[in-house]
């Protein structure tokens, strides 16, 4: 292609581009959208004015300052506090009298939004369901190619049930079928509920896991036969020459396609909205609902996807790298 | 050393084919015997029975005195006694070649780094790529890769070796350098059943040869009987067609 054609319809992809986003804009313009973009930081990251009151009548006892943070106490008839509070934003001094709700002090602090905190479930719940789909998927795939009839039709059978029903279904049966369950049983023992969030986490598990299964046995069964033979006949044991011999082979072959599944994982966490899991989208909605800004927050949430997929892909490019040997 | 007795050898999948039918012999220390006949003839199936990669249907497989076809026998402690050498090597790709010749050293003889570097580097010097001992296999040719596979099994300190057609996948000019590194094996003293189309080596090194053909043994004899005077039928046009 000569140059002067290539350039052009590099220009052409800058058009298309630019025309799409000068569309949105012109299209917001008309329905009279107010965007608001400087709204979002605030629901990363915001300013916090913490204010220490009093909870009872008194005294202040005494203020005794270690080093930039300071102990209060306050004592009243029969009773008394204390709090820790930093020196510089004390509001009281010693021998003041203190009614209920008295401010002792007060300062700023940084504390991270909603948005920050959805960000991190979702980072959390996709981990772990990577972790744990990544176990059952390697014990999934070895059933699924293994001799033993119940080993095999056991993993065709979980891999065809998962596979052949919706991911939101399964979250609802994980959360409100099993999770009523187990809550309920645990309840009758006077153990601790598990919350929602590891229902989501083990449907999320299950789904990948499914997928993983299907991957895993596809990359051991590219390997051929020969090179199972040829540890056999060396005086291997089948699991020797699954774990020296095949495994590693596999696992370059694997790689790829895992990392495709893995993305789509972090993208489906963010179905577990419906059962209270405050992850990234549903943490967009809620901020969406005070900030009343859709068009914006919506575009970054899908960018924060992005960052989190694009990263897992690079990552795993490098592991690619890495595990190419010769 | 090696004793079959009655084995039989029936696929059922796709449909019924009789592999192998009746097939007896003996093979004693020391000897070197090599199978020939048509392909589809039963010859590599009965080989692959001998380590037990297929598994005959009836019969006993005899190796060191002990029945392979027992399904109490330890089947990895036979086949580190027994070497095998495949047409299309097997070479582990994802490890040099002095791993591919010490994994098995190290786990399944648990020898020592050292010991097994030591013999490797022994045996790779035997075969005639020492140089090559830290390249990975698809670096080397056909004919290094199969040197390297004797290595391999010979690194086992196996009592026999069985070599499943070691030159068909091979360019002829590197035919040579394997079928010289097989009768130095020979000469040495190593027991070896050799699946071959190479007649110059049957007839130069094999004690005896055994042909087969529609999974039974048809004769046996030495090389002088089979080249100069076959008795049976079917020896003769197969021969008369190759050579």
């Amino acid at each position: 292609m000569p140059k002067s054609t290539y350039y052009f319809w590099v220009g052409v992809f800058l058009f298309v581009i630019f025309s799409i986003i000068f569309l949105v804009y012109f299209a917001t313009m008309r329905i009279d959208y107010v965007w608001a973009w400087h709204k979002i930081p605030s629901a990363f990251l915001y300013h916090k004015q913490v204010e220490v009151r009093a909870e009872i009548q008194g005294t202040v006892a005494s203020i005794t300052p270690e080093k930039d943070q300071s102990l209060i106490k306050v004592k009243g008839t029969g009773e008394e506090e204390a709090f820790t509070v930093p020196t510089k934003d004390l509001r009281v001094s010693v021998n003041d009298f203190v009614y209920p709700g008295d401010v002792l002090a007060s300062y700023g602090k940084w504390q991270a939004g909603i948005m920050l905190q959805g960000v991190w479930i979702t980072l959390k719940v996709s981990l772990f369901s990577i972790i744990f789909g990544i176990i059952i998927g390697i014990i999934g795939g070895l059933s699924r190619i293994s001799d033993n009839p119940a080993a095999k039709w056991l993993a065709i059978t979980y891999v065809e049930l998962i596979r052949g029903s919706p991911l939101l279904v399964q979250i609802f049966i994980w959360y409100f079928v099993v999770g009523t369950m187990v809550n309920q049983l645990l309840l009758a023992y006077g153990i601790h509920e598990i919350p929602g969030l590891w229902y989501g986490v083990a449907a999320l598990a299950c789904f990948t896991g499914a997928y993983v299964t299907e991957i895993v046995r596809a990359g051991i069964q590219s390997i051929g036969r020969g090179q199972i033979e040829a540890a056999r006949s060396l005086g291997m044991s089948y699991a020797q020459s699954m774990r020296y011999i095949v495994m590693p082979q596999a696992m370059r072959r694997i790689l790829p396609p895992l990392a495709g599944q893995f993305i789509s994982l972090i993208k489906d966490s963010s179905l577990l909205g419906i059962i209270a899991v405050r992850e990234l989208t549903k943490a967009t909605r809620e901020v969406i609902t005070t900030q009343l800004n859709p068009f914006e927050m919506f575009f970054v949430c899908a960018a924060l996807y992005l960052v989190m997929t694009f990263t897992l892909s690079m990552f795993v490019q490098y592991l690619e790298r890495r595990t190419q040997t010769a | 050393m090696i004793e079959a007795r009655n084995v039989f050898k029936t696929y059922y999948v796709p449909h019924k084919v009789e592999a192998l039918v009746d097939v007896s012999t003996r093979i004693a220390a020391g000897e070197v015997v090599v199978v020939i006949g048509p392909s589809g003839s039963g010859k590599s199936t009965f080989l692959r029975c001998l380590n037990h990669l297929e598994t005959a249907t009836s019969g006993h497989i005899i190796i060191d005195g002990v029945d392979i076809l027992n399904p109490k026998t330890d089947i990895n402690k036979v086949r580190a006694e027994v070497g095998m050498v495949f047409q299309s090597f097997n070479l582990f790709p994802h490890k040099t070649v002095e791993e591919n010749v010490t994994l098995a050293q190290r786990i399944v003889r648990k020898r020592s780094k050292k010991e097994a570097a030591d013999r490797a580097m022994a045996l790779l010097t035997k075969v005639g790529i020492q140089d090559k001992a830290a390249v990975y296999p698809d670096q080397l040719s056909g004919g290094q890769q199969q040197r390297v596979a004797i290595a391999r099994a010979l690194a086992m300190n196996p009592k026999v070796m069985l070599f499943d057609e070691p030159t068909s996948a091979l360019d002829p000019e590197m035919i040579g350098e394997v079928l010289d590194v097989m009768k130095t094996l020979a000469t040495e003293g190593m027991t070896m059943v050799c699946v071959t189309h190479e007649m110059g080596f049957a007839r130069e090194v094999a004690g005896r040869v055994i042909f087969m053909d529609a999974g039974r043994i048809v004769e046996v004899g030495t090389p002088e009987h089979f080249f100069k005077n076959p008795t049976h039928e079917r020896t003769k046009s197969f021969l008369s067609q190759i050579l």
